[in-house]
C-alpha cells in the first residue's frame, strides 16, 4: 500500500487531546486491514470517522478498547488523565485494567441495538447492571438511576420501559435505551458506530440530537462512526475520512466539505445520486400496471382460545390506487412497517391481493399457466445482493434461468449468448471478469452482484421492473453507479420502474411519480416535485425535514 | 423485514473480486472439498474407510477356501467362479471338491500343477477340521486371527462381517437420505397445514417402539437381511427430515427463490435447483455419523439375536459369541477394534465434513 498517510494538523490548542491514536495498525491472521493511522479526539468535540464499508473504520475504533478477537493491533492510543489517572495506552493496558476504562471512560454503541441488548433481560436491570458495576450503586440506587437515564434519553413512561424486554421497544426506544447504557458509566468518549443506520429517517436526526445534548451535558467526547455524510455534516467538529484503512483526509468538517482535498474524499462527497431521467410527459397509452383499490393482508394468530378457530387479519396495505405509465418511474417512500415491500410483492403476485391490479391489462389469475405470460412483463430487483443470488449457482445458471422458463426452446449456444449480452447491458463483461460465466456469486462485491440481479430481471425483457430498494444495502458511490446504470436502461428500453425506497435522495434522483406510505395507507401522491417541494401532508413534511 | 435495512458494514465494496481474480472460481463443493482435504485427520480416515470397504468388497479374493486359479494337467480352472467336482481333479468322488483336503490340495499342487490361493485360505462358512485346538481356537499359524466357536476362521468372518455392515449402513443411509430430504423438503417448502399434518404424523410415527416391532416382525417373517434395511428405513428417516425440513423453511424466505418465482419457475425447480443445493450441508455433515448409526443398529440387532439369519457372518454375533465364551479374548478384542476403528474413521470424517462445510468458518 503506497497511499499518502495524512499527517495531523498540530492544533495549536491549550488543552491536551482525550486521545491520541498513532500508527494504529491492524491486522486479521496476517493481513492488514488498517494501515497505521493517526488520529486525535480532544475533549468534548464530536470526531466523525467517515468511510465506506471494509474501509476499516469500525475495525479502527473497536481495536481502541481491544473488542476484536484474533486482531493484531500495533501502534499507540493514548488516553489522557485524569483527576490521578495518568495517561495511559489504551492498547499496552491488560485486560483487567482495560476493564475499568471499558463503560467507565470510553463507551460504546452499536448500529443494531437488538443484537447489542441482551434480550433475556429487561432494559432496566441491563442499564442498573452497569451503574452498579461502574458507580458501585446499590440495587436500589442503581434501579432509580436506570429510570433516570431512561428518561434522560426523552423515553416516555421509563418507569414502565425499564421493566421492558428489548423485544417489547422499537428501534428508536431500543437505541436510546442502549446509549442510555452507555451514558450510564458517564464516559469521557464515546464511540459510537453507526449508531442511526438501523433506524427510520424520521428517527435518526432525534437520536443524534440526543447523543448531543449528552456530550454537552457531560463534556462527552463523541467518535461517530458513520458513512452518511449528511450526518457528518449536521453533526460533527471534525472528519476524518478512511479508504481502505488509510487515512485519506482530516479536518473540520467546514474546511472539508468546502475543500476537499482528496480525490476518495471528492468522490464521496458528490456521490449524491443525479437526477438524469426523461422529463417529458408521459406519452398517452395504456399504464404498465394499474392498480384500484388494492387490499392486502396478512393472517395473524389471534391471542387467547379464540386463535384456536379464527384468524386474525393485519391489513398491510390499504386502498392502493396507482398507475405506472411505460417508461415511468413510480416511488414509494414510507418508514419501515409501513405497508411499502408488502405492495411491491403484491404487485409481483408473491403476496394474494384483493382489488383490482392489472399488468398491461391482464390480471393475475393465481394460476401458474396464466400468470407465467405476466411474470415475464414484471421483473423484481431487491435489497440484499448477498441473499437475492443463490450462492450455490454459477452466474450463467442464475442469468438464464429465466429462459430457461420463457423461453425453453432455446438451444444452449442461442441461450449462452442472451446471457452474455444481458450482462454485458448491465456492465459485466468477460474482459473483466476472467471466466465470468462460470464464476459464483461470493466473487463478486455488493454493486456488482446487484448488477447481476438486473441481469437475471433483464433477460426475459420485461416491460416493468420492481425495485424493491436497490441501493440501500450498497455503499454510496456504488449506489450512485447502480442508479446510473437503471437511469440508463430505463431511456433506452423505455422500462418503467415501481420503486420502494425509503431514501428520499433516491426518489428525488429516479421518481416521476411518487406515492408516500404509512401504516399501509398512501397518505401522499403526485409528481415527484411537487410533493417533495411543497409537502401537503404533515408526515410528509416530517421525512422530507428528516432527509435535508 | 421490511423498509430500511443497514448493510454498509456488512456489504464489502472492492474486495470481493479482486484479490480472487487470479484464482480459478471456484463452486461451493470444490471449497468445501478443499477445505476437507486440509483437515488430515478426517481426509486420512477417509483414505483408509475407502481403502478397507474396497478391500472387503473383494473379500473372495482375499478371503476364501477355494483357490483363485488352479492350473491342472494342462488345463485352467477357476474354482472362485465355479464349482469343480472332486474328480476333475484326479479324485474319486464327484462330489465338489474341498479345496482345503490335504489329498486334493496334494493333488492340485503336485508336478507341474499350481494353484494360488487367497491371503487367507479360509471362507466365511469355511470350519478349520484340522485345527490343532478345540473350538474357538486361539491365533495360530493356520488361523492368523484363531477361530470362532464354531471353528470359522476369525479374520475371514471380520472381513465379510465388516463388508456387511458398511453396505449395510450404506443401504441405510441411502434410502434414509432419500426419504429424509423428499419429506423435509415438502413440509419445509410449502409449510402451513402441510407442515403442521407431516409434523403430527412425524411424531406419531417415531413414537411407535422400533425394538418391539423389530421383534414382532422377526417373528412373522423369516430373518433376512432385506427385512431389516425395510424396517429400519422405516423409521431411520426422520431425524434427518427434521434438519432439512428446517433448512428449507429457511431458505424458502431468502430473496433469490422469491426472484425465481417472481420469474415463474416451478414450485419442483425452486426445491430442485434453489433451495436443496443450498440445504445439503446438514444432510452431508449427518451422512457419516447417520452410517455409523446404521452400523451400531445392526450391530445390536445381531447381538440380540434379531438380526441377519444365523450363519452369516456378522460383528454383532460375534460379539455375543464373545460373550458367551469370555475366555476366548481374541474374538471379543478383535470385534470390538474393527467396531471401534470403523466408528471412529466415519466419526472422523464427520467432523472433518462439518468443518468443511461450517458456512461461518472463514478461508485464510
Amino acid at each position: 500500500m503506497s497511499a499518502p498517510t495524512v499527517t495531523l494538523p498540530l492544533e495549536v490548542s491549550q488543552s491536551t487531546p482525550l486521545l491520541e491514536v498513532q500508527g494504529l495498525r491492524v491486522a486479521f491472521g496476517g493481513k492488514e486491514v488498517v494501515h497505521g493511522i493517526d488520529f486525535s479526539v480532544m475533549p468534548g468535540e464530536t470526531l466523525a470517522l467517515v468511510g465506506e464499508s471494509g474501509s476499516g473504520k469500525t475495525v479502527s475504533a473497536l481495536s481502541l478498547l481491544r473488542l476484536l478477537q484474533d486482531a493484531e493491533v500495533q501502534g499507540a492510543a493514548v488516553l489522557s488523565g485524569e483527576g490521578r489517572a495518568p495517561a495511559r495506552d489504551l492498547l499496552r493496558l491488560s485486560e483487567r485494567e482495560l476493564l475499568a476504562v471499558r463503560g467507565r471512560e470510553i463507551a460504546m454503541i452499536f448500529q443494531e441495538p437488538m443484537t447489542a441488548l441482551n434480550p433475556l433481560y429487561p432494559v432496566g436491570d441491563q442499564i442498573a447492571e452497569v451503574l452498579q458495576l461502574k458507580q458501585g450503586l446499590d440495587r436500589r440506587a442503581a434501579w432509580q438511576g436506570a429510570v433516570e437515564a431512561l428518561r434522560d434519553t426523552g423515553i416516555p413512561d421509563p418507569e414502565q420501559r425499564a421493566r421492558s424486554y428489548p423485544h417489547q421497544l422499537s428501534g428508536g426506544q431500543r437505541q436510546r435505551a442502549m446509549i442510555a447504557m452507555a451514558l450510564a458509566g458517564r464516559p469521557r468518549l464515546l464511540l459510537a458506530d453507526e449508531p442511526t443506520t438501523a433506524l427510520d429517517v424520521t428517527l435518526r436526526g432525534q437520536i443524534l440530537e440526543l447523543l448531543g445534548e449528552a456530550r454537552k451535558q457531560h463534556g462527552m467526547a463523541l467518535l461517530l462512526i458513520t458513512h452518511d455524510l449528511n450526518l457528518v455534516r449536521r453533526f460533527a467538529d471534525r472528519v476524518a475520512v478512511m479508504e481502505n484503512g488509510v487515512l485519506v483526509e482530516h479536518g473540520t468538517v467546514a474546511d472539508v466539505f468546502s475543500a476537499p482535498q482528496h480525490p476518495y474524499t471528492r468522490k464521496l462527497i458528490d456521490s449524491l445520486p443525479e437526477r438524469d431521467v426523461v422529463e417529458e410527459e408521459a406519452p398517452a397509452g395504456e399504464p404498465v400496471m394499474q392498480a384500484k383499490d388494492m387490499r392486502v393482508a396478512y393472517a395473524t394468530r389471534l391471542p387467547g382460545f379464540k386463535g384456536w378457530f379464527r384468524r386474525g387479519e393485519f391489513v398491510a396495505v390499504k386502498n392502493a390506487s396507482f398507475a405506472i405509465p411505460p417508461g415511468r418511474t413510480l416511488g414509494v417512500v414510507g418508514e419501515s412497517g409501513s405497508g411499502k415491500s408488502t405492495l411491491a410483492f403484491a404487485a409481483l403476485a408473491l403476496h394474494p391481493h384483493r382489488g383490482d391490479l392489472e399488468v398491461l391489462g391482464r390480471r393475475w389469475s393465481g394460476k401458474a399457466a396464466t400468470d407465467n405470460a405476466i411474470r415475464r412483463t414484471v421483473q423484481v430487483v431487491f435489497q440484499d445482493p448477498f441473499s437475492s443470488l443463490s450462492p450455490r449457482m454459477t452466474v450463467e445458471e442464475i442469468v438464464g434461468e429465466g429462459l430457461a422458463v420463457h423461453e425453453p426452446g432455446l438451444d444452449v449456444a442461442a441461450r449462452r449468448e442472451r446471457v452474455v449480452q444481458a450482462l454485458a447491458d448491465v456492465g459485466l463483461t468477460e474482459g473483466q471478469f476472467h471466466g465470468l460465466l462460470s464464476r459464483y456469486p461470493h466473487e463478486f462485491s455488493g454493486g456488482q452482484r446487484q448488477r447481476l440481479a438486473v441481469a437475471r430481471a433483464l433477460i426475459v425483457q420485461p416491460r416493468l421492473l420492481v425495485l424493491d430498494e436497490p441501493t440501500s444495502a450498497l455503499d454510496v458511490t456504488v449506489q450512485k453507479q447502480v442508479l446510473g446504470l437503471l437511469q440508463r436502461l430505463q431511456r433506452e428500453r423505455g422500462l418503467s420502474y415501481l420503486l420502494i425506497t425509503h431514501d428520499m435522495s433516491v426518489i428525488r434522483a429516479m421518481a416521476h411519480e411518487v406515492l408516500v406510505m404509512r401504516a399501509g395507507e398512501i397518505v401522499e401522491s403526485g409528481p415527484v416535485r411537487e410533493v417533495l417541494d411543497s409537502p401537503k401532508h404533515a408526515y410528509t413534511r416530517t421525512l422530507v425535514e428528516a432527509t435535508t | 423485514m421490511s423498509g430500511p435495512t443497514p448493510a454498509s458494514s456488512s456489504i464489502d465494496r472492492a474486495p470481493a473480486a479482486a484479490p480472487r481474480a487470479a484464482s480459478v472460481s471456484q463452486s461451493p463443493a470444490a471449497r468445501a472439498w478443499r477445505r476437507f482435504r486440509r483437515n488430515r485427520l478426517g481426509f486420512v480416515s477417509l483414505v483408509v474407510f475407502c481403502a478397507l470397504v474396497g478391500i472387503s468388497l473383494f473379500a473372495e479374493i482375499v478371503s476364501n477356501d477355494r483357490p483363485l486359479l488352479v492350473y491342472y494337467e494342462g488345463q485352467f480352472y477357476v474354482p472362485l467362479a465355479r464349482d469343480y467336482p472332486e474328480t476333475a481333479f484326479g479324485g474319486e468322488f464327484p462330489t465338489p471338491a474341498d479345496y482345503l483336503d490335504p489329498y486334493v490340495r496334494e493333488k492340485i499342487t503336485s508336478g507341474s500343477n499350481w494353484a494360488i490361493y487367497p491371503l487367507n485360505p479360509h471362507g466365511p462358512a469355511t470350519i478349520s477340521y484340522d485345527s490343532k485346538y478345540p473350538f474357538p481356537s486361539p491365533p495360530s499359524r493356520e488361523n492368523l486371527l484363531g477361530t470362532d466357536e464354531r471353528g470359522r476362521d476369525m479374520l475371514a468372518q471380520l472381513i465379510y462381517g465388516f463388508r456387511l455392515s458398511v453396505v449395510f449402513g450404506l443401504v441405510l443411509t441411502a434410502i434414509g437420505v432419500v426419504i429424509g430430504v423428499i419429506t423435509g423438503a415438502v413440509q419445509g417448502y410449502f409449510g402451513g397445514r402441510t407442515d403442521l399434518t407431516f409434523q403430527r404424523f412425524i411424531e406419531i410415527w417415531s413414537s411407535m417402539p422400533e425394538l418391539y416391532l423389530l421383534i414382532i416382525f422377526s417373528a412373522i417373517f423369516s430373518p433376512s437381511v432385506w427385512l431389516l434395511v425395510v424396517l429400519l428405513s422405516l423409521f431411520g428417516w426422520m431425524g434427518l427430515s427434521d434438519y432439512v425440513r428446517a433448512e428449507f423453511l429457511r431458505n424458502r424466505q431468502m430473496d433469490y427463490v422469491k426472484a425465481a418465482r417472481a420469474l415463474g419457475v416451478g414450485s419442483r425447480q425452486i426445491m430442485w435447483r434453489h433451495i436443496l443445493p443450498n440445504s445439503m450441508t446438514p444432510v452431508v455433515t449427518f451422512l457419516p455419523f447417520r452410517m455409523s448409526a446404521a452400523i451400531l443398529a445392526l450391530t445390536s440387532l445381531d447381538f440380540l439375536g434379531l438380526g441377519v439369519p444365523p450363519g452369516t457372518p456378522s460383528l454383532g454375533e460375534l460379539l455375543s459369541q464373545g460373550k458367551q465364551n469370555i475366555d476366548a479374548w481374541w474374538i471379543s478384542i478383535e470385534t470390538f477394534a474393527v467396531l471401534v476403528i470403523t466408528l471412529l474413521l466415519l466419526t472422523f470424517m464427520g467432523d472433518a465434513l462439518r468443518d468443511a462445510l461450517d458456512p461461518r468458518k472463514v478461508d485464510r
